[in-house]
């Protein structure tokens, strides 16, 4: 079977050892298709950052296995040997913090990402501008971060999670700053992204307003996952 | 790529021109000391230069003039002159003291120089200004580091002396400016006793019957003025015929004379490895304590500036930047800032530093060369603990 997309099947995550260990995941299985954007909620301490952690190879998990297309990325403590290079090419962030680099300008925040990949820098500024641009902030385009409004920073943010087209998007509360017309602008560019360029693209969030935008939310508690089918009000 | 380091700097290049100036200011006394010692080694050079002479000739197992006392009878010259190989010979007194003129006092190395024609050893090679000394006494060429001018009147010990000639660069290897004034003069100078010494010495003299005999009357004066008058010199200069071997000139005069004789090599030696190297080693110090205070301001600074960017280095690593491009952000950080430092020191010391230093300041090329090298890898090191915590920061610090 070809596989598509992110899928994590049996994932679990245990920091330390002895009685003080917790389990932030237990067994967690998961599946996002190219193109689908699935919620990801669950209160504080459930887990949320640690799955984004292990979907996003920064961190490794316990056990469990979690591929990408058709490559292994984690099985039962066995991981992949270059998680930089994996994350710099396969995986898109996007942050409640924009985490913009402050010292680079617009164009330059975005562009470092197909830069970092070797791609020349004209090229790559072009590739920026043009999400740029997507994202109707192109007027901004020479502007440092720290000149920018929150709902501008954000859909920087966004054109650099995209600017590498990676088959998966990872976005950590990317709606909490804004109000709410500016949240559901976000939230339909992420689905035409996905739609667009086929983009995995999973979403925590805590956002009720934006929460039955999703046709699937994973809902985790005490590191369990449920997987709840909303009644998606459809951006398509 | 884009130079991250350089955009960082572009951005906060208000703190990196503040440090890299006091860092600057460090740097710029860190290269005057060098040059200061530098100075030192070429005011030797040039004072045993302008004595013209080849050979020393001191007291035996001194070692005299500069750097010890030395004292040979006056008559010396006669024998060594005669021998094969020298050319010529002139007897050479110096003694460092306050010499005044009106209100004020200079310290300067007083040179006591023969009477003879421009070329005698221990003669001042070239004037800048007036003549050289013509008559046998109280006329003096001074150096114009002493701030003296022609026509000047200035006192030595009780007597006074009109400024006839001025020079440059003759300073003894302590850096102070060189005053000549003829032998006898200098000779006087040297060993001259307060009047009421003078008187007191008289008075023993006579009330002792060996010297006051009824007798003879001519026997008191004569060792009276034999008290009185100085019949030695510090050194004999000793200028060699061509052809002859320095070092086989020196031997005989060893030898045959049974005084110490140096040559210009050994003569150098003993100014730089003894007269001047208790100064060299204190800037020695100053140099180790000066390149460490400025280490670890590198060290500090480049350390804030890191600890102020942890959420963007934890981003960088997040999206994939390579441990050794995040590393090379700071280094090059860390070096711009020792090249800026250096820049504004290297200004400061030949701008500032060197003109209104009261010493000679020789600011060598190649001394800042390894300067700037020093810098560098002094910086390079300083950012070694800054490059420590950015490697070590967690990418997923950038997930909550
Ligand atoms: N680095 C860590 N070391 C130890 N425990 C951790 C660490 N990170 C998270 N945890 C624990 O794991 C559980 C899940 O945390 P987290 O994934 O941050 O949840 P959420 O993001 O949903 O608030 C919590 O009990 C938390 O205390
Ligand atoms: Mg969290």
């Amino acid at each position: 079977m070809s596989e598509k997309g992110i899928r994590i099947g049996g994932l679990s995550k245990r920091y330390g050892k002895g009685d003080t260990a917790v389990d932030a995941l237990k067994h967690v299985d998961m599946h996002v298709a190219p193109g689908e954007v699935v919620g990801l909620t669950g209160p504080s301490g459930s887990g949320k950052s640690t799955l984004l952690k292990c979907l996003g190879a920064v961190i490794s998990p316990t056990a469990g296995r979690m591929t990408l297309g058709d490559q292994v990325i984690f099985d039962d403590g066995w991981k992949v040997k270059d998680l930089r290079a994996l994350r710099r090419d396969k995986i898109g962030y996007v942050f409640q913090a924009p985490y913009l680099i402050p010292f680079l300008d617009v164009t330059d925040n975005v562009a470092l990402l197909p830069m970092l990949r070797g791609v020349p820098n004209g090229e790559a500024r072009a590739k920026a501008l043009e999400l740029l641009t997507a994202l109707d902030v192109q007027h901004r385009a020479r502007a440092m971060p720290s000149k920018l409004s929150g709902g501008e920073q954000q859909r920087v943010a966004i054109a650099r999670g995209l600017v590498n087209q990676p088959p998966v998007i990872l976005a950590d509360e990317p709606t909490a700053a804004l109000d709410s017309p500016r949240a559901m602008a976000v939230i339909k560019i992420l689905n035409e992204m996905a739609h667009k360029f086929q983009t995995a693209i999973i979403v925590v969030t805590h956002d009720e307003k934006i929460i039955p935008t999703f046709k699937r939310i994973y809902h985790i508690r005490d590191g369990v996952t449920h997987e709840e089918t909303g009644e998606g009000r459809g951006f398509e | 790529m884009i130079s991250l380091a350089g955009r960082d700097i572009l951005q906060a290049w208000g703190k990196f021109v503040f440090t890299g100036v006091g860092l600057g200011l460090l740097i710029g006394v860190t290269l005057s000391m060098a040059g200061i010692y530098r100075g030192m080694i070429d005011d030797a050079k040039v004072l045993l230069d302008n004595s013209s002479a080849d050979l020393w000739v001191v007291q035996k197992d001194t070692l005299g003039p500069y750097a010890e006392p030395s004292s040979i009878y006056q008559d010396t010259w006669r024998g060594i002159r005669g021998m094969p190989g020298v050319a010529r010979t002139a007897n050479v007194t110096y003694l460092t003291m306050q010499v005044r003129q009106g209100e004020r006092d200079v310290r300067a190395m007083i040179a006591g120089i023969t009477a003879g024609e421009p070329g005698t050893p221990g003669w001042p090679p070239y004037l800048v200004a007036g003549r050289q000394i013509t008559r046998s006494h109280y006329e003096a060429v001074a150096d114009i580091a002493s701030g003296f001018e022609l026509g000047d009147r200035l006192q030595i010990r009780r007597n006074h002396y009109t400024v006839v000639g001025l020079t440059r660069r003759m300073v003894s290897s302590g850096g102070d400016p060189m005053i000549f004034i003829p032998l006898k003069d200098a000779q006087e100078a040297q060993f001259l006793k307060d009047n009421d010494a003078i008187l007191q010495s008289r008075r023993r003299t006579e009330a002792n019957p060996a010297f006051n005999k009824p007798g003879s009357p001519d026997l008191l004066g004569a060792v009276i003025d034999s008290q009185t008058t100085n019949t030695y010199v510090n050194a004999v200069l000793v200028q060699i015929e061509d052809g002859y071997s320095h070092d086989d000139v020196a031997e005989s005069i060893r030898r045959w004379k049974r005084l110490t004789v140096y040559t210009r090599a050994q003569m150098e030696e003993i100014l730089v490895g003894k007269l001047i190297a208790t100064s060299a080693k204190q800037i020695g110090m100053f140099l180790v304590i000066l390149s460490m205070v400025s280490a670890a301001i590198v060290a500090f600074i480049i350390y804030t500036l890191t600890l102020g960017k942890i959420r963007e280095i934890a981003v960088l690593k997040l999206i994939g930047t390579r441990n050794r491009t995040i590393a090379g952000m700071i280094l090059q950080q860390a070096i711009a800032l020792g090249v800026i430092g250096f820049v504004v020191g290297k200004i400061v010391a030949t701008l500032f530093m060197a003109p209104i230093f009261p010493k000679y300041v020789l600011l060598e090329p190649l001394d800042s060369i390894f300067g700037f090298i020093a810098v560098v890898l002094i910086c390079v090191l300083s950012s070694v603990i800054a490059i420590y915590a950015a490697l070590k920061v967690d990418p997923a610090e950038a997930i909550g």
